[in-house]
């Protein structure tokens, strides 16, 4: 079972969410996304500044095996992004939680949380395809 | 779903299975970039007990494979390999396979799993007049051995001396077929063995420190070295001649099946060319991405990937022969990506051929 950390929030689609402030989320891929892709060789990082509803595409993660695309996953504006991954996309392999994190978002209000699976739901949800 | 005799031993490796073809086969076994690496620097191993092995003898044996495949049988001796494509009457290309002379009027055929009915079907079609018995062989597993340490490190599991394999060469050692074939671009062996001796000696392999590589890695492997798939750089509806492999080819006698075909696109000169591409920004080369000069779109990316000895996006792509651009684009995700055409063969005995 991949880790699926207790302080954070999921989607559907693998993107874990850490409150960082009121109304600002940091966001990645999870474990279980990272171990499915295999060794990630490219980010196609967000644009800054810009404004995004939920589930719009907003970058690609690609790994040895193939292309995967971002989401975002509340409506906002992404603010910062992790230029670090730039020449080390590993780093989503080595720390998906942590130094892998992928970019920042500041969420244009509180009603598209509760689409949010808390940790429980998303182990449930991953146990089928493990 | 078919699994091999070596199932429980990627298992016990720590293997990510997936479904390649209707086989359960390892993709990975942790990172296939340290797969890759392994096999450039040191020794790797694939299971590829999957592929389709068929014998084929009979007093007609030679002529039969003549007629059937567009390389040149007669050319090669005894414990001599021979990669070779077989066409259909158009020149498209049924399958792409090695073949081994185990003796006069016998050989051993490895093709692809993927194709394995309809390679059957053809080649039991085709056999009908000629006094030959095409015999599939279920029960045989493959092991290939690939990099630069595979001689020294499997001359000490098996009796034959393989200093003395030349490449393209095969021995029998006990109950091993050893060929020094490979799919990687590396020195390596495919060793052909009993089902049921496989786990043992995959185990002997690992205790000697060979690491066991997935069909990631094998991908990556091959494209690098410039090594065509089969079903994406060749398939029904391109010739030889159109897909790169004119060298496999024989030139002279063209009745092999299809060989009215290949002679008159050599006479005109082929259509189309393969050619290697590397990216010039970021991102990642893919199958199927078009292929664009300044006339608009030109052809298609048939293989792309992440390249680990090269750390660069590289791909062979299908283009018009005539075209001579050293600087082309490649279409991902709504841009068009410069990208510089090189030869299709981007790493040679674990070197990056490419000027940086």
């Amino acid at each position: 079972m991949s880790y699926v950390p207790d302080n954070l929030s999921y989607t559907a689609s693998h993107e874990w969410l850490e409150k960082i402030a009121d109304g600002r989320y940091r966001v990645g891929i999870t474990e279980f996304a990272q171990e499915q892709l295999g060794d990630i060789v490219f980010v196609e990082l967000p644009e800054t500044d810009e404004a995004y509803a939920q589930e719009d595409e907003c970058g690609v993660v690609e790994s040895v095996k193939t292309a995967s695309d971002l989401y975002a996953p509340l409506g906002g504006t992404i603010v910062e992004v992790n230029e670090a991954l730039e020449d080390n996309p590993e780093l989503i392999n080595d720390s998906p939680y942590d130094d892998g994190w992928i970019f920042v978002m500041e969420i244009d209000d509180d009603s598209d949380l509760d689409s949010l699976l808390n940790p429980e739901d998303y182990r449930n949800s991953i146990e089928d395809e493990e | 779903m078919n699994k091999t005799s070596l199932y429980q031993s990627h298992l016990d490796a720590g293997a990510k299975m997936v479904d390649f073809g209707g086989w359960h086969m390892p993709i990975n076994y942790g990172s296939q970039i340290e797969e890759h690496h392994a096999v450039r620097r040191d020794c790797g191993m694939f299971d590829v007990s999957h592929m389709t092995v068929i014998d084929v003898a009979g007093v007609e044996a030679t002529d039969f494979l003549y007629k059937l495949l567009a390389g040149d049988i007669k050319k090669i001796q005894v414990n001599q390999a021979l990669y070779s494509t077989m066409l259909n009457e158009q020149g498209g290309v049924i399958d792409d396979l090695i073949v081994y002379k185990q003796a006069d009027n016998r050989y051993r055929i490895i093709s692809n799993a993927a194709t394995r009915d309809k390679d059957l079907d053809w080649m039991n079609d085709q056999v009908k007049d000629f006094s030959v018995t095409i015999e599939e062989h279920p029960d045989l597993a493959i092991i290939a051995v690939q990099g630069p340490n595979s001689e020294h490190i499997l001359n000490q599991l098996v009796a034959a001396d393989l200093s003395q394999l030349k490449k393209f060469r095969s021995i029998k050692s006990d109950d091993l077929f050893i060929g020094r074939t490979g799919y990687t671009g590396e020195d390596g062996f495919e060793i052909v063995l009993p089902s049921d001796r496989a786990p043992d000696f995959w185990q002997k392999l690992m205790d000697a420190g060979v690491k066991p590589c997935g069909l990631g890695a094998r991908d990556t492997l091959r494209l690098e070295a410039g090594l065509h798939l089969y079903g994406q750089d060749m398939d029904e509806d391109n010739s030889p001649i159109n897909c790169g492999l004119a060298w496999s080819v024989r030139k002279q006698d063209h009745d092999f099946i299809g060989g009215s075909v290949i002679a008159q696109q050599r006479e005109q000169g082929a259509d189309h060319k393969m050619v290697g591409l590397v990216l010039d920004g970021r991102g990642i080369l893919r199958h199927g991405q078009t292929v664009s000069d300044d006339t608009g779109e030109i052809g298609i990316i048939t293989s792309g990937g992440f390249s680990p000895t090269t750390e660069r996006a590289i791909a062979l792509a299908r283009i018009p022969k005539n075209n001579t651009h050293e600087k082309l684009t490649v279409h991902i995700r709504k841009k068009q990506l410069p990208c510089h055409v090189v030869k299709p063969n981007f790493v040679r005995n674990g070197q990056s051929l490419l000027e940086d």
